[in-house]
């Protein structure tokens, strides 16, 4: 015990101790997290003047090399190697406790890094491999496109096995008692949800990769369907969790908030986790081969009761927000709301996320995940406009907004640029609206999504259409967001790696 | 502290606005639900769910009996093909192409073949709002009951990512074509 007495400090703001062996996990992880949202930051970049048409930046085949690379480094190793440095300080930090095998965890960072390098490279130079985040069988990539997404899911595995055992050990050893802090409940929420997101995509690429090096006969391109996005939305329902409750973190830390009933929230929390899985047949709505009963069950009757989770969140939040400024003694019925922090980067963050998550991509995911409305959306650009407001506008927001706590009291650094972190969310916020606006809109006049040239179709189709040219204004605005997102993105990566290179000692 | 471990009973009942707001909540999401149900008995925009299971041999034996069949002209090297009014019409996706032109009449109803011969497609078709978007598969047909309001060329545009040969050929120049006449 006394090597373990050792391995511990307190830091000094926030009174919290941290184990030293989980501290350089949270630090590892998060910085792959960065680098991973840096590469899929300029390549989102790039895709976007590709996609305004009056610019038309990349060639074909580097445009769907990208766009595949995009899709898997952001929606899978960006968020992910971000909710593992969660996971562990969640599990460890905040219950005082320490981390049961850093070893083990090592070995979750080199299989994830390892995986996520693999799938990379494979997609920027061999074509046939980049066939994108969703990788439709029979299209089939290199064996080593689905090793590496494997590889990727062993380790998140790993890690999340981590985090369940270090949570029994902190009750075991008695470093925490009583009921888990609400964030860490909402961190277990989110691992539960992954891991059977994770043994869906074992389902679908085991057998896929199987196949690809050919000890598998054809696959059923409906059952992959199926498996797959028994992975790829449950994987954006992790996401959702984990930054549920990153927000009560954030409000929490910016306002003192205190949540106003543990039972509504953690009840929100479970519906996640029985609801979600089902609800991803939404993906599968315009499928041949899917009776109405089974489509509407699911994504009717599931998600709704997913989304009257999300309803919670979006009134108790808020609420436990308005409830802490009052006692400051803000009265009237919004000046708790005009005192509120709002240059602190982290309540920004909280504001951009919650308002633009709810309100756009809420909205816009309950209308296209319904039958008859999805049979208008399906593979349009209205897809990516509503998970951009999820994913990109939520989750990837909240998670910035952490990360300006987080990573000073992880590496004992004061924040470098502190102006613009307060400057960031609203700018990358501003860019991702008028990103999601385009998106949507050039949807809704039928523009596909994952396509190259919806102008000329490359120039010498058989039978071209002007059909969508009445979309270049939106089109434009796709592009002048995504340059503006970028540019806000680009503050927060600086912001970080500064802050690890040059940011000056704090004491702990 | 959402951060710290909540008192020693955290089960307490809801306050009055909590209340109100859950109940609303679920009554919209109950709401909703039915409202599914209600589209699907009185609306006329369901999703088609008439699918069946084929191989890709037998779909393209089918299409290309259907071609002989009924062939009525070319356009551009592609037969330009004519079903009889309200009957079958088959429409086949392979890389990168959409095969035959289908010609129609306006306010006949039809039922509408679709499956790939090679991976999956996406059949859209586009409207000057919004579009109508299907997935096609290797050896499943979806079959799509279609009754074209009024007349005029419209594109059926491939809105799945299913590769490229080229700049010029690929998923992207994807574009098939179905005529409605008077």
């Amino acid at each position: 015990m006394a090597t373990q007495a050792t391995a511990f400090r307190t830091c000094p703001v926030t009174g919290f101790r941290v184990h030293l062996p989980a501290q350089k996990l949270v630090i590892v992880n998060a910085v792959a997290g960065v680098l991973a949202l840096t590469v899929g930051g300029i390549l989102a970049l790039l895709i976007g003047l590709t996609r305004w048409q009056a610019v038309h930046l990349l060639p074909a085949d580097l445009y769907y090399r990208f766009v595949s690379m995009h899709g898997m480094t952001m929606l899978v190793f960006w968020m992910v190697f971000f909710e593992v440095a969660g996971l562990y300080f969640g599990s460890t930090v905040v219950l005082n406790a320490r981390l049961v095998k850093p070893a083990i965890g090592w070995l979750a960072f080199v299989l994830m890094a390892v995986g996520a390098v693999l799938a990379d490279v494979v997609m920027l130079v061999d074509k046939d491999s980049a066939i994108m985040f969703t990788a439709y069988v029979p299209m089939q990539a290199s064996p080593l496109f689905y090793l590496g997404v494997i590889l990727f899911a062993v380790g998140a595995l790993v890690a999340v096995g981590l985090f369940f055992v270090t949570i029994v050990a902190a009750k075991v050893e008695g470093r925490h008692r009583g009921s888990l802090p609400l964030v860490t409940y909402g961190l277990v929420t989110a691992a539960i949800i992954a891991v059977f997101t994770l043994l869906g995509g074992a389902m679908a690429f085991i057998p896929t990769f199987l196949w690809s090096i050919g000890l598998m006969a054809q696959l059923d391109p409906e059952t992959y369907r199926n498996l797959f996005w028994a992975f790829g939305h449950p994987a954006q329902q992790v996401n959702l969790a984990a930054m549920v409750a990153v927000w009560y973190t954030l409000a929490t830390l910016t306002t003192g908030a205190k949540p106003l009933n543990e039972k509504l929230s953690r009840f929100a929390f479970l519906l996640y986790i029985l609801f979600i899985n089902l609800g991803s047949v939404h993906h599968l709505l315009v499928d041949p081969g899917l009776s109405s009963p089974m489509r509407i069950f699911n994504t009717s009757y599931a998600m709704y009761l997913a989304v009257v989770a999300s309803m919670v969140h979006a009134f108790s939040i808020p609420s436990a927000v308005e409830v802490a400024q009052r006692a400051k003694g803000y009265k009237g019925l919004f000046g708790w709301l005009i005192h509120a922090p709002w240059k602190e980067p982290g309540f920004a963050a909280l504001a951009v996320s919650m308002v633009m998550f709810g309100f756009i991509g809420g909205v816009t995911g309950v209308l296209q995940g319904m039958m008859q409305l999805n049979m208008l959306a399906h593979n349009t650009l209205m897809i990516p406009g509503h998970f951009h407001a999820t994913v990109v506008a939520g989750t990837t927001v909240a998670f910035m907004g952490l990360s300006y706590y987080l990573v000073p009291l992880m590496t004992q650094k004061k924040l470098v640029g502190m102006a613009w972190a307060r400057w960031q969310p609203y700018i990358y916020g501003f860019g991702l609206l008028l990103l999601i606006s385009g998106m949507w809109l050039s949807g809704r006049m039928g523009v596909p999504r994952r396509s190259w040239d919806v102008f000329n179709f490359g120039g010498a189709p058989t039978f071209g259409t002007d059909a969508f040219n009445a979309a270049s204004g939106t089109l434009a605005l796709l592009g002048i967001g995504a340059i503006i997102a970028v540019i806000g993105g680009g503050i927060f990566v600086v912001i970080m790696v500064s802050t690890l290179l040059f940011g000056k000692k704090q004491q702990g | 502290m959402s951060l710290a471990p909540p008192q020693r009973v955290w089960w307490k009942p809801l306050g009055r606005t909590e209340r109100l707001w859950v109940t609303l909540a679920v009554l919209w999401a109950v709401v909703l639900f039915l409202m599914m149900l209600v589209w699907g008995a009185v609306g006329k925009q369901d999703t088609p769910v008439e699918t069946y299971r084929t191989t890709t041999q037998q779909f393209t034996a089918v299409t290309d009996e259907f071609v002989k069949n009924y062939q009525v002209g070319t356009d551009k090297g592609v037969p330009v093909v004519a079903p009889p009014p309200g009957g079958d019409a088959y429409l086949r996706a392979s890389r990168w192409a959409w095969y035959p032109v289908l010609e129609l009449k306006k306010g006949q109803t039809y039922r509408i073949h679709l499956s790939s011969t090679d991976i999956q497609h996406g059949f859209s078709l586009p409207q000057e709002v919004f579009s109508l978007n299907y997935q096609v598969l290797p050896g499943y047909i979806y079959v799509v009951t279609l009754t074209p309001p009024e007349a005029g060329e419209f594109p059926v545009v491939c809105n799945e990512y299913c590769g490229i040969a080229s700049e010029k050929v690929g998923h992207h120049s994807m574009v098939g074509k179905i005529v409605v006449k008077e």
